[in-house]
């Protein structure tokens, strides 16, 4: 009896591997390694074993002492991967900025030096008497570190370890990642606003002039996002045809600053984002029966008074779909603000970006998308407590 | 269907994936990766498409936008899907410290002597020379701007500024606008009270900054009217001059001019098609053409003197266009981009 259950089980399973595996592969993995890359720090003290064990007992104060020196010297002399060697530099110069030059020029000098006892780093560069270096090593050498999520909000430990504030001139994750969400929350409202009556006009209608209205939201779907971007750009510019439209009928002397701004962001963001909202309205209107109106106004209610106590409540699932799609497709944005955007309306992705394919910090990279992660989580869970409360009373 | 059976069933699918996968990697053509737009465009003319006949194989090409994390998230997957990559001077010297590319074998380049001493590593050889300089509409200015004080005189030259987002090129340009010499831009910034002045620099002009991030965007920026100056690529420049029929000039005192250069990755499985191909784009006949459809100086001496004259006043290895140039520290960036980007960003935000 057992074995046929099990049977039966095991069946099941390997009938849901394919999901289960694909959920491994593309959702959970990626995550525990963008947690990992946070936390984990580990690419100095491979390389440099002697260094770590050496340096553990300095105290920060001017330069560590000869021993330490010929660890360090030693380490270099045997460390013959390049690559992990290149790993232990990116992450010390990301701490001390200098450090890949100096090793760049320490590394070849201790090689070639016939006797490892004869080399003195102080003398191949001077920059070894400078103590931040030597510092940014001993930090390197824990396994694990908070260096990562702290800076990504804008956040390090200063010489005696304690957490500090970083300037407001040194770093702005916390300001970017604000006006990310700030950015997001604003398309969602104008989403939301041209949405509804949008999606409630394509419900009413039938036949051709609603396949016209649906293909109208649609079709920028197909369109590449960045064509569709470029073609606000040419819309919104101070001799585009918004601007050239409104001058030429008199209605303004001098051009409306509509783009590089945070509102060309939102115009645009909200027209590419439409559809996810439009669409999840829709398909909730389209399952309200259409007499409930007429019954509402039959016992009394106006148009406005019907839609208020009615079909908003009745539509408002859809509308909480559609608010979460796209305010959780508007924080990944990055392109849109950077094309249409001024100084102050880049967003936390374009950050991102930059340390995982620009400078190849993948610590960093992968704490300022935890961080991310964290508050979309958070906003989930407010919103999942939100959606689950029963939205029409009496119903 | 027996529990057997099905993982029977299971086992060959996925041999048939693995399989596939692995074909696909043996199959794989050469892959050339460069920058795109009408650079690429031409490349394709002159290397690419000669070099498959030649040798009876098709090249697969594709563009990129540079940045050392995507060479190493390639190497790091185990066997790269590119082979040749062009990459600027910053990603050479990153990825040849870190392993990401194969040693070249210089004897099939003709020796490092051909080559200007900046263009030679032991991982790259240069590919063009490239200036980004100050350059305008000379339709819409009437007077000329000079230099990169002139670019910061909002009151003789009213109107927005184009800018390429970020610290690089903007704190050198900055430094040249407050009076520092081309020669000693990097002295300069190399101390701290240098890049806080650099930053004081860039605040008096901020209001007036447009930031652009594609090098296509500073061309309709300036067509557009948007900007009346701007920093652009020089090949850009030309190319729109002579396609569109714009007229548009590049300032060449105060540019800031780099080397780009082919690299290939490490692990490649065409390295020795790879090797062959750089060899072709180096022959100073292939690479005398490219000035012809893109003004980028060529890193081949004997390629560059080839150049006619009629072509060469556009280059920025041109002798008067060298002549207040300044050449990109390529490792003061290595050094200095990550602290100076965040810098840059709070900066932006204020």
């Amino acid at each position: 009896m057992k074995a046929a259950i099990l049977r039966e089980r095991s069946g099941a399973l390997l009938l849901v591997s394919p999901v289960l595996v694909f959920m491994a592969v593309f959702f959970l993995w990626p995550l525990w390694a963008m947690v990992t890359a946070a936390f984990v720090d580990d690419a100095v003290s491979k390389v440099l074993p002697r260094t770590a064990a050496s340096i553990v007992s300095w105290d920060g104060q001017g330069i560590p002492s000869e021993a330490a020196h010929k660890a360090l010297v030693q380490d270099l002399r045997v460390a013959t991967d390049e690559q992990a060697l290149g790993e232990a530099v990116r992450r010390l110069n990301s701490a001390a900025s200098g450090f890949r030059t100096l090793l760049g020029r320490t590394i070849p000098a201790v090689k070639a030096a016939s006797d490892p006892a004869q080399v003195d780093l102080l003398t191949v560069d001077p920059r070894w008497k400078d103590t931040r270096f030597w510092v940014a090593l001993k930090e390197a050498m824990p396994p694990y570190t908070d260096r990562n999520i702290l800076a990504a909000v804008d956040m390090k430990r200063d010489g005696s370890g304690s957490i500090v504030l970083e300037g407001a001139d040194a770093s702005a994750h916390r300001l970017i990642m604000l006006r990310t969400l700030l950015v997001a929350a604003m398309v969602t409202i104008a989403c939301a606003v041209i949405g509804l009556p949008y999606a409630m006009l394509a419900a009413s209608l039938t036949g051709w002039k609603r396949s016209v209205l649906l293909l109208a939201v649609v079709l920028p779907l197909w369109t590449s996002l960045l064509v569709r971007t470029a073609a606000w750009f040419i819309l919104l510019q101070n001799e585009g045809l918004i601007n050239g439209a409104l001058q030429a009928i008199g209605l303004i002397n001098s051009p409306l600053p509509l783009i590089f701004n945070r509102l060309g962001v939102v115009i645009a963001m909200t027209h590419v984002l439409l559809p996810f909202m439009v669409l999840p309205i829709y398909s909730v209107i389209l399952g309200i029966p259409g007499n409930l109106m007429s019954a509402a106004q039959s016992m009394g209610a106006g148009p406005v008074r019907a839609f208020w106590r009615v079909l908003l409540p009745l539509s408002l699932p859809g509308i909480l779909s559609g608010s979460l799609l796209v305010f959780m497709v508007a924080i990944g944005y990055y392109i849109t603000p950077a094309l249409l955007g001024g100084a102050n309306d880049q967003m936390i992705s374009s950050v991102i970006a930059f340390y995982a394919t620009g400078t190849a910090n993948w610590g960093l990279a992968g704490a300022l998308g935890l961080i991310l992660l964290v508050v979309t989580t958070v906003l989930y869970t407010i919103y999942g407590r939100f959606s689950t409360s029963p939205q029409v009373p009496g119903a | 269907m027996t529990l057997a059976k099905k993982l029977t069933l299971v086992g060959c699918l996925t041999a048939l994936v693995a399989g596939a996968a692995v074909t696909s990697a043996q199959a794989r053509d050469l892959t050339i990766v460069s920058w795109g737009g009408n650079y690429q465009d031409a490349q394709k003319k002159i290397y690419f498409e000669p070099f498959a006949k030649k040798t009876g194989k098709p090249i697969l090409d594709e563009s990129w936008d540079g940045g050392i994390g995507v060479i190493a998230a390639k190497i790091k997957a185990g066997v790269p899907n590119w082979d040749v990559v062009q990459v600027e001077s910053e990603e050479l010297a990153l990825g040849c410290a870190d392993g990401y590319y194969e040693k070249l074998d210089w004897s099939k380049l003709g020796g490092k002597d051909a080559y200007l001493p900046a263009a030679v590593s032991d991982c790259g050889v240069g590919a063009i020379v490239w200036s980004t300089a100050l350059s305008y509409d000379a339709n819409r200015l009437k007077e000329a701007p000079q230099s990169w004080t002139d670019f910061w005189d909002t009151k003789k030259f009213p109107g927005k500024r184009g800018f390429r987002r970020g610290p690089k090129y903007a704190l050198e340009f900055a430094l040249m606008a407050d009076g520092v010499p081309p020669a000693d831009v990097y002295k300069v910034l190399s101390t701290s009270e240098g890049i806080d002045r650099a930053f004081k620099k860039l605040d008096e002009l901020k209001p007036n900054i447009v930031w652009w991030e594609s090098g296509a965007q500073p061309l309709q920026l300036l067509a557009s009217g948007e900007v009346v100056m701007t920093t652009a690529y020089n090949g850009r420049i030309s190319g729109i001059n002579k396609t569109e029929g714009k007229n548009f000039k590049v300032v060449w005192p105060g540019s800031l001019y780099a080397i780009d250069s082919w690299v290939i990755m490490k692990g490649s499985p065409n390295k020795d098609a790879a090797m062959d191909f750089i060899a072709f784009a180096n022959v100073p006949e292939n690479q005398v053409k490219l000035p012809e459809y893109i003004a980028y100086g060529l890193p081949n001496k004997a390629a560059a003197a080839a150049v006619p004259a009629n072509l060469q006043k556009d280059l920025p290895t041109a002798p008067e266009n060298l002549a207040g140039a300044v050449p990109l520290d390529a490792d003061f960036w290595v050094d200095n981009i990550e602290e100076l980007n965040k810098r840059f960003n709070a900066w932006l935000a204020k």
